[in-house]
């Protein structure tokens, strides 16, 4: 490519299988790269070919062994899959896309779980602290060095817990569609899927087609939210087909739909063996005298998706509040966050599917190069303002999505005070709740200080936003008594969950070894202010 | 707890604490204790700042005699007291403190400062090289001994400072913050403004921590806190590799300096919960909480010459907080002679968790005019600038 | 009729040749490619931990590597996220209890 504004790179060092800690220096960067690509879904993959195809240098760091992300997961090669795409819509486009990427000469640095990222300092380059290694406990320490960031790391899934939700056989529905996707398993024969939003009928149909039983859907919402905004609606029509092809195919397989419903219990003592589904009624609250039970083998379950900012806002960037309530990156009009040089793309600016993220990562692919080019009329290029313009309309459609399936305030009514919230720490509704009454916590973080919840391995991924609705609720549980609390007044703010704030500025566990072995920054202090701070 | 928010104008009868960290929940603790009636004001939530962040040190190691040591002996007394009177949630650990030395010289040093620290009745207890396992199994061998001092203490911080607060029985109001200090004809502090409303009470304690400079410029008076970073790296929960507060010799030193670079010494510590917390770091860079990869860095690499063991644990998460740092490291407590009515608890550095009872105990004694248990003076807050609106002499670095 | 299918099947999967692992000292089949957790789960096993307070049975639950619910014990190493570590022939696997160091306690 002419006019290419660096040498090319040496690649990253191949990995070796991974043992415990073992002090080993990090490898020294190599030139840094014009841009770094963090996650290597459709939005990175795209943001990635379309920068390296205007002349940049790319390095993408992902996770995982295989491009593809979460929504185009799909089995290792030695599992010989012919027909991957049996278990994928657009699985062609993302065959092309992953040719073009393959044949761009962007760096592909897999097994790099990313733990930090640093801003420049004075000298224009980021760093990007990794660990290698199928799941960061061994290997090497890696760092890429960059001059803009690309974050497309997509999302996780939004729990709302349950009485049982930790028995085994109670798995994420999108945990579910991804071992099926990547190891061609099932959790058992008779699968429930319940939560909310439009992942579920997905779920639910590739279950259904991969052989197992799906005696119902539970889905919480009640579509209606859907019909109230059919401009959007109209605007998003492949999101329609698509979910018209699930629903064909959830037909084909006899799987009720019940809606306005919720798994109100899991059932069992060493695995689930039956769930409780109970009407809600406007507020997501279970309408008593309704539960029925369903006997099943396992359960998947989710309520949406939570973006994965936290790279990002420990560089202090700023959110937005999504429409189902959960924290989103703030975003220009050309995808820079509101920390120049860092780019996002996809799930990390809000839940809006693979289109959507592919749309925004080719759209900042094209805003990076013109930055680091000094071209800026390729930002007006034809193609850009396409871009954008199809970026606008899937992102509206999604808003209304968002909007339609956003837990309603009454939620916490189906969650007994012995229920733990904070898998990892064991902490139950009744000790937040008691954090939040007697103990005067008001927010997810001064609950985490006083309970522990939010504390654990997983740094409150799956509790965060049923513990900032029960701080929000200051104690004033649905859980306790005879459903008295809860309230449209009773719950938190109408409709939506409350964000929770929190900061994880490790975004992977480090060994301690590692942290020792880094390459000493001799002398480099903070920023000199005394500035004021949220805190006080 | 009563909780309220109501905005308008409203009788706080005695006293105003403003600041819901540990030092203002012990003051409102041991001012209720006195009869008094308190309300508790923090613009954030309880234990929001500094407290949050604290790992919940009850030291007396690693002071030099002097009236910060008294400071601290009494509060050892009262976390005992407290640890009878308060829930076990506060995770009281009477668990002693294990200063080591890399060599003999370090060693030499130590059993100096143990010396003079004994004079002023700190228990101190010489532990030669090949006795230091017997105390900590996974030291790394080839230290040259250390001192055990049996009189250190930790708590959980927010969650002490949640209970002293319960168990006070004060008005809590979170949420609110403190925008004017309100005075009467000749000056004297007749209440606050909040952003609720006006909260009338003939005494105001400043027990904002790091953010007491502004709290006290509310008031007219200068005082010159400014916070010093510090990192905790907190570890994967672990059973009980660590038994007692273990650091290095040059902690004391770090402690003891005023210098805006960074110094790190670690600090090595097992909770009751499993994780292992390691500091401590200080440097002196304004509010900034970004992450410094070259803190966490040092703070790992002490640690694993401390225990080599931690070598393959990995830290799940790191958080930043800010000391309350005075010029000469000690507490402005008391009342302020430039503001009738304006009392001062903050600026407790590192140690305001360990310092917090005996604060408020001060706090107490002056505002009912009792004897206060330890001398006053070197705390006065006026000793930065005796002129109500003096210039900020010690203005920031 | 849907039960009869299966996901390799889906998939037309045709995949290497079959490896044992152990699982608490019994054997488990697994195929080129799964991870540990994948493995498991295909011989029908939810749980691998319990957990460190109420001794409770854990196993993958978000399945993307985020939750750490999965932890195991893997080749004597504790805390190996099941869901992302592949298997390998010859793995041990073992129920990790509770924080997986009791090894380290004094």
């Amino acid at each position: 490519m002419p006019g290419s504004p660096s040498e090319p790179h040496e690649p990253s060092e191949p990995y070796e299988p991974s043992e415990p800690y073992e002090s080993a220096a990090p490898y020294e960067p190599s030139e840094p790269y014009d841009l770094a690509v963090i996650g290597a879904g459709p939005a990175g993959l795209a943001g990635a070919v379309t920068a390296c195809e205007l002349g940049l240098s790319v390095a993408v760091l992902d996770a995982a062994p295989q491009t593809g992300g979460q929504y185009f997961r799909h089995p290792a090669p030695g599992l010989g899959a012919a027909r991957p795409q049996a278990l994928h819509h657009d699985w062609s486009e993302f065959t092309a896309l992953r040719g073009r990427f393959e044949a761009s000469g962007v760096t592909h640095l897999p097994h790099h779980h990313v733990w930090t990222v640093r801003p420049p300092d004075g000298d224009g380059i980021w760093t990007v602290h990794a660990l290698t290694g199928p799941d960061a406990h061994g290997g090497t320490p890696a760092r890429v060095r960059a001059r803009t960031i690309l974050l497309a790391t997509g999302a996780y899934e939004r729990q709302l817990p349950f009485p049982g939700w930790t028995l085994p056989g109670v798995i994420g529905a999108g945990g579910a569609q991804a071992m099926l996707k990547s190891g061609l398993v099932l959790p058992g024969r008779r699968i429930v899927v319940a939560g909310s939003g439009p992942l579920l009928l997905a779920v639910a149909s590739s279950l259904a087609a991969a052989g197992a039983r799906v005696p119902a859907v539970v889905e919480a919402s009640g579509y209606l939210g859907y019909a109230r905004r059919p401009y959007a609606l109209a605007a998003g029509p492949h999101k329609l087909l698509e979910a018209a092809v699930h629903g064909s195919a959830l037909l084909r397989h006899r799987t009720p739909l019940r809606t306005r419903s919720a798994v109100t219990e899991a059932h069992g003592t060493d695995r689930v063996e039956a769930v409780t589904v109970s009407r809600l009624d406007r507020a997501w609250r279970p309408v008593p005298g309704t539960g029925r039970r369903i006997a099943c083998d396992a359960l998947a379950v989710g309520h949406g998706l939570v973006p994965q900012t936290e790279l990002a806002t420990g560089l202090g960037c700023a959110t937005r509040r999504t429409p189902d309530g959960t924290h989103a990156l703030a975003l220009d009009a050309l995808q820079e966050s509101s920390v120049p040089g860092l780019w996002a793309a996809g799930e990390t600016g809000g839940t809006g599917g693979w289109d959507l993220a592919r749309t925004e990562g080719e759209l900042a692919g094209i805003a990076v190069a013109a930055r680091l080019r000094g071209l800026p009329a390729l930002t007006r290029s034809r193609r850009a303002r396409a871009l954008a313009r199809r970026r606008d309309r899937l992102r509206a459609f999604a808003d209304v999505m968002a909007a339609a399936h956003a837990p309603g305030p009454g939620w916490t009514a189906w969650l007994p005070d012995d229920t733990d919230v904070c898998r990892c720490e064991e902490v139950t509704a009744g000790s937040i709740r008691g954090a939040a009454g007697a103990l005067g916590a008001r927010d997810a973080r001064t609950v985490k200080l006083l309970t522990r919840a939010g504390m654990g391995w997983c740094q409150g991924r799956m509790c965060g936003a049923a513990v900032a609705c029960l701080a929000a609720e200051g104690g004033r549980g649905g859980g306790r008594g005879d459903g008295a609390g809860g309230g449209a007044e009773g719950g938190t703010a109408q409709g939506t969950v409350p964000p929770s704030a929190e900061r994880r500025p490790l975004a992977v566990p480090v060994p301690l070894g590692a942290l020792a072995d880094l390459p000493e920054e001799s002398g480099r202090p903070g920023p000199p202010t005394d500035g004021p701070t949220a805190d006080g | 707890m009563p909780l309220s928010n109501s905005p308008g104008v409203s009788d706080a009868r005695d006293l105003i604490v403003v600041g819901a960290g540990v030092v203002g929940a012990a003051c409102a603790y041991y001012a209720a204790r006195s009869g008094l009636t308190v309300t508790v004001l923090d613009r954030g939530p309880v234990a929001g700042g500094t407290t949050g962040a604290g790992e919940g040190n009850l030291l007396v190691s690693d002071k030099e005699p002097g009236p910060e040591l008294e400071l601290a002996l009494l509060s050892s007394r009262l976390w005992q007291e407290l640890a009878e009177e308060l829930p076990a949630g506060i995770e009281y650990e009477a668990k002693g403190g294990l200063v080591v030395a890399s060599d003999a010289a370090g060693t030499a040093a130590l059993r100096k400062f143990a010396a003079a620290q004994a004079e002023a009745g700190v228990t101190a207890e010489e532990v030669p090289a090949d006795r230091l396992h017997d105390l900590e199994p996974h030291l790394a061998p080839g230290l040259g001994g250390g001192f055990h001092y049996p009189q250190d203490a930790q708590v959980q911080p927010a969650l002490a400072a949640a209970h002293l607060l319960r168990a006070s029985g004060a008005r809590v109001r979170t949420g609110e913050e403190v925008t004017a200090v309100l005075t009467g004809a000749h000056g004297e502090v007749r209440g606050v403004r909040t952003t609720a409303g006006d909260l009338h009470a003939p005494h105001v304690v400043n027990a904002a921590g790091t953010w007491g400079g502004d709290v006290a410029r509310l008031a007219g008076a200068h005082l010159p806190v400014l916070p010093r970073r510090g990192f905790v790296l907190v570890t994967e929960p672990l059973p009980r590799v660590v038994r007692h507060k273990v650091y290095a010799a040059d902690y004391v030193a770090d402690v003891a300096s005023g210098s805006a670079a960074l110094q790190t010494s670690a600090v090595v510590e097992g909770t009751p919960a499993g994780p292992v917390l390691i500091g401590a770091s200080r440097e002196r860079v304004g509010f900034d909480r970004t992450l410094s990869v070259e803190v966490l860095r040092r703070l790992a690499a002490q640690a694993t010459e401390l225990f080599p063991v931690l070598a393959k644990v990995r830290a799940i998460r790191t958080y930043a907080g800010f000391r309350p740092y005075l010029p000469d490291h000690l507490p402005a407590i008391g009342p302020d002679p430039r503001v009738p009515g304006l009392l001062h608890a903050c600026g407790h550095e590192g140690a305001g968790i360990g310092l917090a009872p005996a604060t408020g105990a001060l706090i107490a004694a002056a505002l009912t005019g009792r004897q206060p248990p330890v001398p006053l003076a070197p705390f006065r807050p006026d000793r930065f600038g005796p002129d109500r609106f003096g210039s900020d002499r010690f203005g920031s670095a | 009729m849907a039960r009869d299918r299966n996901p390799a099947d889906l998939v037309g999967a045709d995949p290497g040749p079959p490896f044992e692992i152990t699982f608490d000292g019994s054997a488990v089949t697994a195929l080129p490619g799964q991870s540990v957790a994948a493995a498991l789960w295909g011989a029908g096993i939810l749980a691998w931990r319990t957990t460190r307070n109420g001794g409770r049975p854990r196993g993958a639950f978000c399945g993307i590597g985020q939750c750490y619910d999965c932890l195991a014990t893997v080749n004597g190493e504790p805390n190996r996220r099941a869901c992302l570590v592949p298997a390998r022939p010859g793995d041990t696997v073992t129920t990790q209890e509770g924080h997986g160091h009791a090894g380290l306690a004094v």
